[in-house]
């Protein structure tokens, strides 16, 4: 059943699978199962961050410590794993770090009514800082469990393969998608991005949205993380650098209003996957040098920034019909 | 009517704001079953009662009682709780969730967790339907239903927290004719299931549709409770206008003295079926050079509206307009050019720049229609603030406080002097006199008589009708967004404009 | 009540001593080969971009905007510049340096213009609008630059950034001339009371007749100006463009800047004094941590800490915790509603 406000997230999904045929016709190669199980591969800990992202910015706010809490997730599993940590103690305390990092800024964001731009870019700083307090240099890891994680192949059906971090970021899109739609949780942050004060008048938990919204994205954050330390097995400070903007672009991509209120955890998935796609794309077109990837992003931005003007302006004149 | 007990009684309320007595001994009863029409002009403390009642704000003195209980409401939840559901003139709902989501938000029925969209969905659709005859598709989401239906909706949410009084707040101010039925259909349903509902509007008709009970508020004292069909239209509105006696009296009527001559002058502004969709009716209006035109009506009868399109600040989609030898406004600016100025209802939000000091408040359109480049030195500026701080008498005489600290009174005079300073041909004051001191009312009406005499002309915006009266040259009155009726001096008086402000009879 | 550069002052000041405590030399300036040397000539050196940056975001968050495009512009026109002028015959033609120099600068315009268009002619949240071009601009960068570091060897060029006049840094007289100038155009024209203005009350302010999109339109061709001088002062000062690393984070520290200065994020009143005082307290920061051996990297920690602090007394809430006068949560919404009675 086609209703109007699915339009963005059809665009989206039209767009990546206009993309994926136009990269099959121009080159060999590209029409495999497995180039699009890398676009997986390669963007999974994008895919986790930017599902964090989703519910932040659908509770109209914005959060811009992420890549930071990435890079200090890596760096504090790879100097406890230096340490001799085990693993199973390492995990659930970043995860525990980064979920109490998040739900310290969404309080001083609630209680204080200070803009989530500058808290979370005070987020984002310290975050940083803390790396070069740990060390300013790569911490490599040479764990056996990380290791293992990072070269196991999870085989599919007709011998393509996916990572572990695949399959742990495709859980936490379930999750986060049932969380958005099936949920009190989920349902009290789009009602909080549509009318903050109609929120409050109608009795929502507000504060504890709020709170939990941003918890929910530094979780996501450690979790990037912890993936991204299996794939790059180290840690240091310069991880995840600008990548708060691209899980910002995903989601904005994947049809969410940035101004609150509206938008699909699924639409992210695509987002992240359009972007996958043009940098493979790019790379595959070999002539065309990576920071193309930057500017057509920034296009796509703009376009759908655009579209979505022209859509909520729609919306406003349906308003003041009366 | 004294059918039994009232579930709503509030006794001896008292309110007090820095600077103003909101509320002083208001007594307001509520019975089961009925509508109950809570009236009055700007100012009379109608908002106050209701945020009180909604746990908005506390009382300094008095109780309120819920069926024959004291009880003490805290907060917006509090309220619900006790019973006491309300909604809104903008509605107070998320427009992006879906109608059913709306109505069931915050206790959607759900088996371990999660939410069970099918029963949601058919719970309330069925709900609409048994309620309020309202058959929608309630999975749409709830700004793609007008403003009327999206009332119902929030008045459906409202009941569904098992309320005993419904307060229902202007909610027909953006409604149309039809729509408007069928709420009223609603409410007369609701009140023969035994609720009470206290709804307040600016709609004189509307208050003799649907209400049984009237009780009239007046600046923040209550002025006497009433059924509807033993009050008058004029007795109603002269009860809520009221008279001011005090110092005013004393102002001679300037205008009826040398009123002559002003007839003959040139013709300043000339609007012809001038109107706005959803806003004003299309309306005549001229205005002489020289003349103090006042534009009567109550509060929401679209007097600003009228104002508003005559400034540029919303344009009109039918219509035409000329002042002088140049046609119509199109921004403010242009306006502003064009020769006129006006000073708006709204003073906080349209009128002060909080953050700038009476010196930039003053001179800001001035400089504004000079442009940045022809800058007027700090000097000059100083010199025409105090200027005008003297001519006004502004308080503190310091050109350099911030406008902020300024009491209501002395910040509209500096609204003044910022219009003034642009030598407008054309005046338009939209309550210039609301919510200040005596003394202050009365130094305006002067001043915009002098300006009278010395060429300008005047469009005078009250909901005071006294003040009108002795103000102005001529008076066009309002009703329900329309102009019903002109009169010129010779005709003017108390009664006349009353009966024309209250309609009725003619329609 | 303080004055409102007494804040930022004192901290100016504190930091200032601290530094002289720990290197009793701090505050010495020699004359070698007829330069000033010192750590304090230094800080205004190299503050320089960050300064100039600072000034132009003053003004747009003024009118209730942000520019979170400053870095990139900054690349863009060092890019711009460098390109140009390595693709001359004569690296050291100050035709060929007025050209480069003048083409970077009606690009940052360009760019300025366009952050403007989105803001006030479409009407796009300011934050989402600069978004697209901090996103697309590095890009642009490495595009210009072709993804290398390019280097120059113009000894014209090389003097925006690191030339010498009346023995001072020639840096520091450009900032002096864009803060002089502005400082002008705001206190002595009618601009600054227009911004003040459309920052404050945008409504009203339209009502009173100002054009609050020209306005608008105008505060981001200026801080667009601004960045794009500070590309030049970078990119010269190094003889080289790096499209990848050029102005990073320049944004944040302009923001934290003009915050520490008192002007508040939510428009209205703004300081151009106290902004030049907050990037001088940033750059002073910097050169304290290097000076005392931490790691640079850990400034970002102190300036996590100053923008929280910050932003806290400037939050209401906030203040109103610490007073006490929050001593209950009854009536959560009365005092909110009741400023607007």
């Amino acid at each position: 059943m086609f209703k109007r406000q699915h339009l963005p997230i059809i665009v989206t999904l039209a767009l990546f699978v206009f993309m994926f045929i136009a990269g099959s016709f121009r080159y060999t190669g590209f029409f495999s199962t497995q180039v699009l199980l890398n676009l997986f591969i390669d963007n999974a800990f994008l895919l986790i961050v930017a599902i964090g992202m989703t519910f932040v910015i659908v509770s109209g706010g914005i959060d811009l410590s992420v890549g930071s809490v990435i890079a200090l997730t890596s760096m504090i599993s790879a100097s406890l794993l230096q340490e001799g940590w085990s693993p199973a103690a390492v995990i659930p305390l970043v995860l525990l770090l980064g979920s109490l990092f998040g739900s310290g800024m969404g309080a001083i964001i609630h209680y204080f009514k200070i803009q989530p731009f500058i808290v979370t870019l005070a987020g984002m700083f310290l975050a940083r800082g803390l790396c070069y307090v740990i060390s300013t240099n790569t911490i490599t890891i040479n764990n056996a469990f990380y290791t293992s994680v990072a070269q196991t192949k999870v085989y599919l059906p007709g011998g393509n393969f996916v990572s572990i971090s695949v399959i742990i970021a495709l859980l936490l899109f379930v999750l986060a998608f049932y969380a958005a739609h099936y949920t009190r949780f989920g349902r009290n942050t789009y009602a909080i991005g549509g009318n903050e004060q109609s929120a409050v008048l109608m009795g929502l938990p507000v504060a504890r949205t709020k709170i939990g919204v941003y918890l929910f994205s530094g979780f996501c954050s450690a979790l990037g993380g912890v993936v991204l330390t299996f794939y790059m097995l180290s840690g240091y400070g310069l991880h995840a650098i600008g990548m708060e903007l691209d899980a910002i672009a995903a989601v904005v991509i994947g049809g969410t209003l940035l101004t609150g209120g509206f938008g699909y955890v699924a639409g992210t998935l695509f987002g992240v996957l359009i972007q996958g796609a043009i940098q493979t794309i790019i790379s595959f077109e070999g002539t065309l040098s990576s920071w193309w990837t930057r500017i057509v992003i920034g296009l796509l931005l703009f376009l759908f920034i655009l579209l979505q003007r022209l859509f909520s302006s729609r919306q406003l004149l349906q308003k003041h019909r009366a | 009517m004294e059918e039994g007990r009232p579930i709503l009684h509030m006794k001896d309320i008292h309110k007090q704001f820095p600077g103003v007595k909101a509320l002083s001994g208001v007594q307001f009863r509520l019975f089961p079953g009925e509508i109950h029409a809570l009236m009055g002009e700007n100012g009379a403390g109608k908002s106050t009662l209701i945020k009180v009642l909604t746990g908005v704000y506390s009382i300094d003195r008095g109780q309120v009682e819920m069926d024959q209980e004291r009880i003490s409401i805290q907060s917006p939840q509090e309220a619900q709780a006790a019973g006491i559901s309300t909604v809104y003139q903008e509605v107070n709902l998320c427009p992006n969730l879906s109608v059913a989501e709306n109505i069931y938000i915050g206790r959607e029925p759900r088996r371990f967790g999660r939410i069970l969209w099918k029963e949601l969905n058919s719970a309330a659709a069925k709900l609409l339907e048994e309620r309020m005859n309202l058959m929608i598709d309630v999975t749409k989401p709830l700004h793609s239903y007008p403003i009327a239906i999206q009332q119902l909706i929030a008045i459906a949410r409202a009941l569904n927290i098992s309320a005993k009084v419904l307060i229902l707040d202007e909610p027909t101010s953006s409604l149309d004719r039809v729509e408007v039925s069928q709420l009223f259909n609603v409410m007369n349903k609701l009140k023969s299931e035994g609720l009470a509902i206290l709804f307040v509007t600016h709609f004189l008709n509307q208050v003799y549709e649907i209400s049984d009970r009237i009780t009239i508020l007046r600046g923040g004292e209550f002025v006497g409770e009433y059924a509807a069909s033993a009050l008058s239209r004029i007795e109603l509105v002269s009860k809520m206008i009221g008279k001011e006696l005090e110092l005013l009296e004393e102002l001679p009527k300037m205008s009826s003295l040398d009123g002559n001559g002003k007839t003959g002058s040139e013709l300043l502004l000339e609007a012809k079926s001038l109107g706005r969709r959803g806003s004003i009716e299309p309306f005549d209006l001229s205005i002489r050079a020289g003349e103090i035109v006042g534009l009567a009506g109550l509060l929401g009868s679209g007097r600003t509206e009228a104002a508003r399109l005559l400034f540029g600040a919303d344009s009109p989609d039918q219509g035409s307009l000329k002042i002088g030898d140049k046609g119509s406004a199109h921004t403010p600016r242009q306006a502003i050019d064009n020769g006129i100025a006006f000073c708006s209802e709204d003073r906080k939000g349209e009128g002060i720049i909080d953050d700038l000091t009476i010196r930039e408040n003053i001179v800001l359109a001035m400089q504004a229609s000079q442009g940045w480049l022809r800058t007027i030195s700090k000097k000059k500026q100083s010199e025409i603030a105090e200027q005008f701080i003297e001519a006004l008498n502004i308080n503190p005489p310091n050109p350099d406080q911030l406008i902020k600290h300024l009491s209501g009174g002395n910040q509209q005079k500096v609204l003044l002097a910022r219009s003034l300073l642009t030598e407008p041909r054309l005046l338009i004051l939209d309550e210039p006199t609301r919510g200040i001191d005596i003394g202050a009312k009365a130094e305006i009406q002067k001043l915009v008589m002098s300006l009278s005499k010395k060429g300008m002309s005047v469009l005078f915006i009250s909901s005071e009708l006294e003040e009108v009266l002795r103000v102005s040259d001529r008076i066009a009155v309002m009703r329900d967004r329309k102009k019903v009726k002109e009169m010129t001096d010779g005709e003017m008086n108390e009664q006349l404009v009353m009966k024309a402000i209250a309609g009725g009879g003619e329609e | 009540m303080k004055h409102h550069l007494f804040w930022p002052l004192t901290i100016l000041a504190l930091l200032l001593v601290f530094n002289l405590l720990y290197d009793p030399t701090f505050f010495s300036i020699k004359v070698r080969d007829g330069h000033l040397y010192g750590s304090l000539i230094d800080i205004l050196n190299f503050g320089a971009p960050l300064l100039l940056v600072s000034i132009g975001m003053t003004l747009v968050i003024a009118t209730k905007g942000i520019d979170l495009s400053v870095g990139s512009i900054v690349a863009i026109t060092g890019a711009m510049a460098c390109l140009t002028i390595s693709k001359g015959p004569d690296q050291n033609a100050l035709v060929l340096v007025a050209t480069a120099v003048g083409l970077s600068l009606v690009l940052s315009l360009a760019l300025g213009l366009w952050n403007g268009f989105l803001v006030a002619g479409v009407g796009i949240q300011p934050i989402i609008a600069t978004l697209i071009l901090m996103v697309a601009g590095r890009g642009v960068a490495q595009l210009i630059t072709s993804g290398q570091i390019i280097t120059v060897s113009s000894s014209s060029y090389k003097f925006i950034g690191a030339g010498v006049l009346f023995m001072l840094p020639f840096s520091i007289f450009i900032v002096a001339a864009v803060f002089a100038v502005a400082s002008l155009l705001t206190r002595k024209t009618a601009i600054g009371l227009f911004i003040e203005s459309v920052g404050n009350k945008p409504v009203a302010s339209r009502l009173a007749g100002i054009r609050a999109k020209s306005v608008m339109i105008a505060v981001y061709l200026f801080c667009g100006l601004c960045a794009g001088v500070a590309g030049l002062i970078l990119s010269s000062n190094v003889s080289s463009a790096d499209g990848n690393n050029a102005g990073l984070w320049y944004e944040l520290d302009a923001i934290l800047a003009v915050v520490i200065g008192g002007t508040s994020l939510n428009g209205g009143r703004f300081y151009l004094a106290g902004t030049v005082i907050g990037a001088l307290i940033i750059q002073t920061l910097t050169t304290t941590i290097y000076m005392i051996g931490v790691p640079p990297e850990i400034t970002l920690v102190v300036k996590a800490f100053v923008v929280l602090v910050v932003c806290l007394i400037q939050s209401e809430s906030f203040r109103k915790a610490i007073v006490g006068r929050w001593k209950t949560r009854r009536y959560p919404a009365e005092k909110e509603v009741a400023r607007h009675v």
